[in-house]
């Protein structure tokens, strides 16, 4: 009985110094104009949205792509006929725009919050190639990884932050899906069975990604005003970054330059 | 006869060296993503139209490796039904169970996405195996079970088993720098970096060097068993065979090292290197047994039967 009316006791004082410690700390040190820092995060107006563009460039000349050997398998050369080249170097006619670039806000998008990504993302094997080679998803959107090939392919996922998978897929038209628990730019994909085989994706937790076309161009749309670190990522010649500060409804045109190293290899 | 087969079973297990060599100089150890399965057949029923790319070399290697154990249980079978001395008998069922737990580690290392230290253990154990087939085979020997070409020097048999004890470790390192992809973290041969060690290190180019040196010392080790061999024993044809081969197998083995190199990892080059190195075993240890011979106790009555027979 004693024992009761002493953690009642306590119980109550626990309570009323919680509360009076949340009621007199809370209002002194919440600055009136602090960002929105709801717990819930803020959404990106649409209406007040801006955009960056820009191009990705060369500093140098690119190594041509090596032809690729595809004699290991009789059906890769069926699907695939003529001279297969490596995409390491998607360079454009003018020797200096360059395509297959992940472009990304690395740093600056504060506690925004987005929609759930709805769509599906896709990687298909085609040809014995990857398809796309480079591309971009969110975190927690689904992956389908399709098999075109009437020849098996085994997708091996060798990623750092999130979990490494080796799936087999002997049979044309088989799908598998996959999710990214965690953002990570990039992740290699690779055929263990065929060896040119390799892709790559940047999985983001936010929807401000994109990949440079054929022609080096690229844009991110939609995105708030603000000062971003923007990321050029490119397979061989690496990453690159720029600050970027936009204001709302503004587009602003930003170019990238990736330095081609005297030692650059296909 | 008995000795023929165990010959064939080491000799096989020479041709898995060579196949498990080419998976990972081919990059094609994760070709097959399930085991014991194939793309979801049984290994046996895969079909060969299947084999295409990396899956010839990894396939391959499993069925290579299936014949091999196969093999294995026949020959612990016959050791323990016909021959009378115990600790043969013994060593058969130890060279099962190392085909037995080689295989589960070849699996492992496939489900697990090559673990360094998965993948260096299948290396290292493979090594131990084949060091068991070659041995099995000098035992059921005619020259073994005789007693032939004995000799009492115990700075020989001091010599002849560090040097065994030293290619062992320089094969683990080895195989511990190929399968953190180290092999070309030293890229120029025979410098390093353009001097004579590393202007810089990290833990791969560590590894490199260390096998670079142990390189070193293998070879000095094998000169001084050579000499020795050579000086104190030149008549004796059991001792002066596997030295000479001995002191050949590693001029090939240090040409071939250089050679990896050279050729930026040359698919065929690198798998030699891993043989050659897995014959510079065997030799060693065939050399250390012979000097160590003297110190076994005769072969029974029954052995030398079976050998006149």
């Amino acid at each position: 009985m004693r024992l009761r009316s002493v953690t009642v006791y306590a119980l109550a004082l626990t309570v009323a110094a919680s509360v009076a410690a949340c009621g007199g700390g809370g209002q002194e040190s919440a600055p009136a104009s602090a960002p929105a820092a709801a717990p819930a995060g803020q959404r990106v107006d649409p209406a007040t949205a801006g955009e960056v563009t820009g191009t990705v460039v060369l500093d140098g000349t690119a190594p041509a792509n090596v032809a690729i050997k595809m004699n290991a398998d009789p059906i890769c050369i069926k699907q695939a006929p003529g001279t297969q080249m490596q995409e390491t170097f998607a360079v454009a006619a003018d020797g200096k725009s360059l395509g297959n670039v992940f472009v990304y806000v690395k740093d600056g998008l504060g506690n925004y919050v987005y929609d759930a990504p709805s769509g599906i993302a896709t990687i298909d094997q085609k040809g014995c190639r990857y398809i796309p080679h480079v591309f971009g998803m969110r975190v927690g959107q689904k992956l389908e990884i399709l098999n075109s090939d009437p020849t098996l392919h085994n997708i091996h996922a060798t990623p750092k932050a999130n979990s490494e998978f080796n799936t087999g897929q002997p049979i044309q038209g088989m799908k598998t899906e996959h999710t990214f628990a965690s953002q990570e730019v990039m992740v290699p994909f690779k055929c263990d069975v065929h060896g040119w085989m390799n892709a790559y994706v940047g999985v983001l937790d936010h929807p401000y990604f994109t990949v440079t076309g054929a022609d080096g161009k690229f844009a991110l749309k939609g995105l708030p005003a603000g000062t971003y670190t923007i990321e050029a990522w490119h397979e061989r010649l690496g990453a690159t970054t720029q600050s970027v500060t936009l204001a709302a409804k503004e587009t602003k045109d930003v170019s990238f330059t990736l330095k081609v190293p005297a030692t650059a290899t296909n | 006869m008995l000795h023929r087969f165990a010959t064939l079973v080491a000799a096989c297990t020479v041709v898995l060296v060579l196949a498990g060599s080419l998976v990972t100089s081919t990059g094609s150890g994760l070709s097959v993503p399930d085991w014991p399965t194939s793309y979801g057949w049984s290994m046996f029923t895969f079909p060969p139209s299947k084999w295409v790319g990396g899956i010839f070399y990894e396939h391959g290697h499993r069925l290579i490796a299936s014949t091999v154990g196969s093999l294995t249980i026949l020959l612990a079978a016959w050791l323990w039904r016909s021959d009378s001395r115990r600790w043969m008998k013994r060593l058969g069922v130890a060279a099962l169970g190392a085909v037995i737990l080689q295989g589960l580690l070849g699996g492992l290392t496939v489900l697990f996405f090559l673990p360094t230290a998965v993948s260096t253990a299948h290396a290292g154990l493979a090594e131990i195996f084949f060091c068991m087939t070659v041995a099995i085979a000098l035992f059921t020997s005619k020259g073994w079970i005789l007693g032939a070409g004995q000799v009492d020097d115990g700075w020989l048999r001091r010599a002849t088993a560090a040097t065994t004890a030293i290619v062992y470790a320089q094969i683990l390192i080895g195989a511990t720098m190929r399968h953190s992809n180290a092999g070309l973290a030293i890229p120029d041969f025979p410098l390093m970096f353009g001097g004579l060690v590393p202007d810089h290190w990290d833990r791969q180019i560590a590894i490199h060097f260390a096998h670079r040196l142990g390189a070193l010392v293998v070879t000095a080790s094998v000169i001084a068993a050579f000499v020795r061999v050579w000086r104190r024993h030149g008549g004796t044809r059991a001792l002066t065979i596997p030295a000479t081969l001995l002191a050949a197998l590693v001029v090939i083995q240090v040409t071939l090292g250089g050679l990896t190199i050279l050729t930026k990892r040359g698919v065929w080059i690198n798998s030699m290197h891993v043989v050659v190195g897995a014959l510079v075993l065997a030799t060693s240890l065939v050399l250390a047994l012979r000097s160590w011979r003297v110190k076994f106790r005769a072969a029974p009555a029954s052995n030398e039967a079976e050998i006149a027979a």
